[in-house]
């Protein structure tokens, strides 16, 4: 059966291709947004968010995802499962190939895949994840009731869902490799202010001690010193890498984020890239909602410069036929 | 069983729908708060029709069951565990692909 060529396809359902999704959905092109789960992206992991424009008193991080889906449904865009394993980007049809062996086709494509947790890497985080370390303070916090945790980092996930833990468990540790927190200062200040929230600082975790369960950290202080500390949990939030392994050699990245201009355009024509993968984001909700419809309305400016192209084409050749 | 080819179990049922399942039978723990598993929550759903009548698939909230996560050592969710003959085959924690959960359920 011949493959189908849609106008779009944004992959990855976040915020960032979530927006896109919409306008396109708007413009009525023919678009297809793909994701290897239900849509949402990183923000089903975010407790609260607070800095999302419209909602005075901020909004779980479940409830945005869940409304910026509807509304892109609401206008016809159906969210599609499927797993992205590599890409042809270049010439007029672009080729995404599936984890199924299927493969689809589109005229542009919005690049939208973001990013995942970063790990430890060091010894027992493997061997104890789903038995004491976590990624997910959202996910997982009710897991420690009354127990003692550390969340490692010191940036703003980690100082947030820091304090957030702080409704199910006894104590928090932040464990930071700098002297001072990268968090923004409204943040630290709640941290600062908690009295179950406690830091150890210039200090790195060395290792993840346990056997069925973690038992507890050797850290490293800045002295060279090495220290066990006995916690129930350890929550791992020292930042993000993109998800690019399913992107082509031939896109143009920077330290693994896609290089875009301000209208989000890659090196490749018809591709654009949007929200965390990209490499000048904030990574904010806010902002990868606005590349979103920047990179849209790109999308559109470029089918509609292909479409005036093949009506030239499709003239001449009426031309010369006569 | 219901119309989605999954079916939901409880601390209660657990024993007889799951460890007595004369089929192997993969268990999503899963909870309404958690992001991650509502991600994967589709790719189960999916997975249920692709190997219905070879892999019974099923959903445990551990709000409402949460003695048989606690048995099993469950503090990370989304677990899903793979049972065969009442014994714990494979498991795996986190949103992962479909992929990588087709390949586990190959194996059983």
């Amino acid at each position: 059966m011949a493959v189908k060529t849609y106008q779009l396809i944004i992959v990855g359902g976040g915020p960032g291709g979530l927006t896109a999704g919409l306008y396109a959905a708007r413009a009525r092109l023919d678009t297809l947004l793909i994701d290897k789960g239900a849509a949402g992206g990183q923000v089903l992991r975010t407790d609260w968010i607070d800095n999302y424009p419209g909602f005075p008193d901020g909004v779980s991080g479940f409830e945005l995802a869940d409304k910026m889906t509807a509304q892109a449904r609401r206008f016809g865009l159906q969210p599609t499962l499927g797993e992205v394993v590599s890409m042809e980007l270049r010439g007029e049809t672009k080729k995404l190939y599936l984890a199924d062996d299927k493969h689809l086709k589109a005229k542009a494509v919005i690049i939208a895949t973001g990013a995942s947790p970063n790990k430890l890497n060091v010894p027992g985080e493997v061997d104890l994840t789903g038995k004491g370390v976590s990624y997910c303070a959202t996910c997982d916090g009710p897991f420690y009731r009354d127990m003692d945790v550390a969340v490692v980092g010191g940036g703003n996930t980690a100082v947030q869902e820091a304090v957030y833990l702080t409704k199910f468990v006894k104590t928090v540790t932040i464990i930071h490799r700098r002297d001072e927190l990268r968090a923004a200062p409204i943040i630290q200040e709640a941290a600062f202010q908690n009295k179950r929230v406690s830091f150890i600082c210039e200090s790195e975790v060395v290792g993840i001690e346990g056997t069925t369960e973690v038992t507890g950290l050797r850290i490293k202080h800045a002295d060279g010193e090495e220290e066990f500390k006995s916690f129930q949990g350890v929550f791992v939030l020292v930042g993000v890498s993109p998800n690019n392994w399913m992107l082509p050699k031939e896109l143009a990245l920077d330290n693994g984020f896609i290089t875009t201009d301000g209208m989000m355009r890659s090196n490749i024509s018809g591709v654009m890239a949007v929200g965390d993968i990209r490499a000048d984001s904030i990574r904010q909700v806010i902002s990868a909602a606005g590349d979103g419809a920047v990179a849209e309305k790109t999308a559109e400016q470029y089918l509609e410069h292909l479409h005036q192209n093949l009506r030239i084409v499709m003239e001449r050749k009426k031309c010369s036929s006569k | 069983m219901s119309e989605d080819n999954l079916i939901y179990v409880t601390d209660q049922d657990f024993e007889a729908e799951v460890l007595k399942s004369d089929l192997p039978c993969l268990v999503d723990f899963w909870a309404p708060w958690c992001g991650p598993c509502k991600a994967i929550g589709p790719v189960v759903t999916e997975l249920a029709a692709e190997f219905a009548g070879k892999v019974i698939i099923a959903k445990m909230n551990v709000d409402e069951s949460p003695a048989t996560p606690g048995k099993y050592g469950i503090r990370a969710i989304p677990t899903l565990i793979l049972f065969k003959g009442g014994e714990v085959l494979d498991q795996v924690t986190g949103a992962v692909g479909k992929a990588q959960l087709a390949a586990m359920l190959e194996k059983a």
